[in-house]
């Protein structure tokens, strides 16, 4: 069934075309996609400056930078804040709108006007996230929510919560939509699944964990609504309720929400490495069942989190095994980046730098992960710094760290504009000597007993602390060169062409910044996104476009 | 941002809106309710436990009725029924029996909130009393609430095809078809809610 749209006399008026657009309820992918770019990066400087706070506070073992409540407050933002309005838009939806259609050879995603709803819900909610610290005082239980605190804690700031939580959800579970529907029925006649480049891979597979496991996230919030506002008991012992019952349904949506926060971030490591060390990406087959292996298990392993809940041993058992079974496709994912970069012509840039970085912070945080599955070492370290430590060398060292390599691989292309490498490499060594320097020494805290989520702490870890803190200071100066390279690059960097990087992935094949369409004409068909270094002679090039790169050599 | 001028661009979206395109809304649809139907499932695996492990505290009453919601399990599989007809006659291009088809089933969904409503007040529980009965409220609740927009969907595309041009058509079903594949698992749902609250 085809759609044939009316024909309009006048162009549409509500589109505004200048800088007014990335205001606007504009249907545009690539519109939509530096909308949740740039209001992703704000919220981010929010979330850091929460850090900040918290790091502040914990100079000192005595609670004495600001009260314990609001400390409560300012750690469930930060968490909140950093997952739900910062990684999980950027590396979704800000590259996956701006990328997926031009991977795919479409014009737009599949429901545009969708996307833009899915947008325009973050705004509201992370407005409605914040301001509920200045109105009523924001939620006290943390990011996790877990009954009976969140019923115990004022209920005011933890309802606001879960309405933004809500909202964010259902942003979420749009967009997926949207992405899985783009990559399955928007392919560009003739571009089989398995030439497609690893971030469509990545981004189904996100997609498929989005819309399986929000909803159970969003159904159990509803339910623990109802605990506060209507005085059931679901989750309330005192009632006869069941809190374990919650952890199960908020981790089989949380746990598969870390592989939504770094399944992307592998797509678009994937993308970077091969185009700047001139090589094909080593093992594509591979890479794609991985991924595919990583969204199966990703969804039976939640209980991991809970080994202190009570779980039956048949339940640790299952729980640790599957969990250890993850890190085989991870360990194929990050040799076969390995297998990569080993033996190309490596440009030491920016965009490779934080993309090594990523594979260096990536595996430390998959250790820690494995050791984490282990039921007799997680009860040792469970709800101390240790756990604190992993998962910020996965969301930080590994998605922000993808974050930042997208944003100095993509710029050119958005811009026309290339950036400061200088600034950049100055960014990068900052960022990693803050980021391990705060991180790292966490592992040693959370394995000597320091308990997480607390302003107050045994004076012999203040030294260690101290460190830290210092660590993320550097991490909140290293965001100066940062914004200073991007503002200063957008209006007078280098002039970078169409295809500053020599690339063949379809998004270089059209001017920069990329026109309305897209492409001037036919989208072009490419079959071997990676087929860098490869003799002209061995690969078909009957169709594929962009044909005069490949005889470019290397 | 971008090396057109502002008429370029304008003519460039207008040519993009003349392009025709294929339609992919019931795909969107289908995995809408695939994530719909894990929300269900949440409340579902939710209530089987609190059933396992959780014992009815003292003095706790959790009894129901199996006549009524029988009632309302024939209520909806025939509007699924009825509702399967009025695409047919759609397609056909006959659109009184159509909108008469439409019309029984927007009936049929209403009858079945109206049955809901009265089990609701003859329970001997409220939504408070127990672990059960709030499980029990807001399962039935949410579906209900699903109910409730099928049958305003079902009125609205009653109310779109009343005149040969008007929106829904059988060149233009899609409106139809959408609330359609909507109802049917709104009934699907039911049924598995009909096993797991009442008959387990």
């Amino acid at each position: 069934m085809t759609l044939t749209l009316p024909q309009q006399s006048k162009p549409p008026s509500l589109q505004p075309t200048g800088w007014l657009r990335y205001l606007s309820f504009s249907v545009d992918h690539k519109v939509i996609g530096l909308q949740y770019l740039v209001c992703g990066f704000a919220f981010y400087l929010i979330g850091g400056a929460l850090a900040g706070a918290i790091r502040t506070e914990l100079t000192s073992p005595v609670s004495d930078f600001m009260p314990r409540e609001v400390y409560n407050q300012v750690l469930t933002l930060h968490g909140t804040v950093m997952i739900f309005l910062w990684i999980v838009p950027v590396v979704n939806g800000a590259f996956g709108n701006y990328l997926i259609p031009f991977y795919v050879g479409a014009r737009d995603m599949a429901f545009p006007r969708l996307n833009a709803v899915a947008f325009w819900l973050i705004p509201p909610a992370g407005l409605l996230l914040i301001t509920s610290y200045f109105i009523t005082g924001a939620a006290q239980s943390g990011w996790t929510a877990y009954p009976p605190l969140s019923l115990t804690t004022p209920a005011t700031g933890q309802i606001i919560w879960i309405l933004s939580v809500l909202l964010l959800g259902g942003s979420s579970i749009f967009g997926g939509i949207n992405f899985i529907a783009t990559i399955l029925k928007l392919r560009r006649p003739g571009l089989k699944l398995m030439q497609l480049p690893m971030y469509c891979w990545a981004m189904l597979g996100t997609s498929i964990l989005v819309v399986l496991s929000t909803p159970v996230l969003a159904g159990t919030l509803i339910l623990l609504s109802f605990d506060i506002v209507a005085h059931t008991g679901f989750f309330n012992p005192g009632m006869g309720g069941n809190v374990v019952v919650y952890q199960h349904l908020f981790w089989f949506y949380s746990h598969p929400a870390v592989y939504i926060m770094v399944l992307p971030a592998f797509g678009l490591v994937s993308e970077i490495l091969p185009i700047h060390c001139r090589k094909p990406l080593f093992g594509y087959t591979t890479m794609v069942y991985s991924i595919m292996a990583i969204v199966v298990l990703g969804l039976v392993v939640w209980a991991h989190h809970m080994f202190t809940s009570g779980t039956p041993p048949w339940m640790r058992l299952f729980f640790t095994i599957a969990t250890a079974f993850i890190a085989v496709p991870t360990g194929i994912k990050f040799f076969n980046w390995i297998a990569t970069l080993w033996g190309g012509k490596i440009s030491l840039n920016s965009a490779i730098l934080f993309s090594c970085g990523f594979i260096v912070n990536f595996v430390l945080g998959g250790i820690t992960g494995v050791a984490l599955a282990q039921v007799p070492f997680d009860v040792h370290v469970h709800d101390t710094y240790f756990v604190v430590a992993h998962f910020h060398y996965i969301v930080y060292g590994g998605s922000v760290f993808v974050i930042f390599a997208s944003v100095y691989h993509w710029f050119p292309k958005v811009t026309g504009r290339m950036m400061d490498e200088n600034l950049g490499r100055f960014h990068f060594l900052l960022t990693f000597i803050g980021f391990n320097l705060c991180f790292a020494p966490q592992h040693w805290l959370g394995l000597n007993g320091m308990p997480r989520r607390v302003a107050e702490y045994d004076p012999q870890f203040a030294f260690v602390n101290q460190i830290s803190s210092v660590g993320a200071l550097l991490m909140a100066l290293s965001t100066l060169p940062f914004l200073w390279n991007v503002f200063a690059s957008a209006r007078s960097g280098e002039i970078a062409g169409d295809n500053p990087w020599r690339a063949l992935t379809p998004e270089w094949l059209t001017s920069s910044p990329p026109p309305v369409e897209n492409w001037k004409g036919e989208p072009p068909l490419v079959t071997h996104p990676y087929g860098y270094g490869i003799p002209a002679d061995q690969i078909d090039l009957k169709d594929a476009s962009g044909s005069d790169l490949w005889s470019n050599g290397r | 941002m971008t090396s057109l001028s502002p008429q370029d661009q304008a003519v460039e979206i207008q040519e993009h809106h003349e392009e025709s395109h294929p339609d992919h809304r019931m795909f969107g649809l289908a995995t809408f309710l695939v994530a719909d139907a894990m929300t269900f499932a949440g409340f579902f695996a939710a209530y089987l436990t609190f059933k396992a492990v959780n014992p009815l505290l003292p003095g706790a009453v959790y009894e129901l009725e199996l006549p009524l919601p029988t009632l309302n399990t024939i209520l909806l599989l025939v509007s699924s029924a009825t509702f399967h007809r009025a695409g047919v006659n759609l397609r056909r291009s006959d659109m009184q029996r159509c909108r008469r088809w439409l019309l029984l089933t927007a009936i049929l969904g209403l009858a079945f909130l109206v049955s809901q409503m009265v089990e609701y007040f003859t329970l001997p529980f409220g939504l408070t009393d127990n672990l059960y009965a709030s499980t029990f409220y807001a399962l039935t609740g949410f579906h209900g609430l699903h109910v409730t927009l099928g049958a305003l969907m079902i009125l609205i595309v009653w109310w779109q095809c009343r005149t040969p041009e008007g929106r829904v058509t059988a060149d233009n079903h899609f409106p139809l078809e959408a609330a359609e594949l909507y109802w049917h698992f709104v009934d699907g749902i039911w049924v598995v809610l009909f096993v797991i609250l009442y008959l387990i």
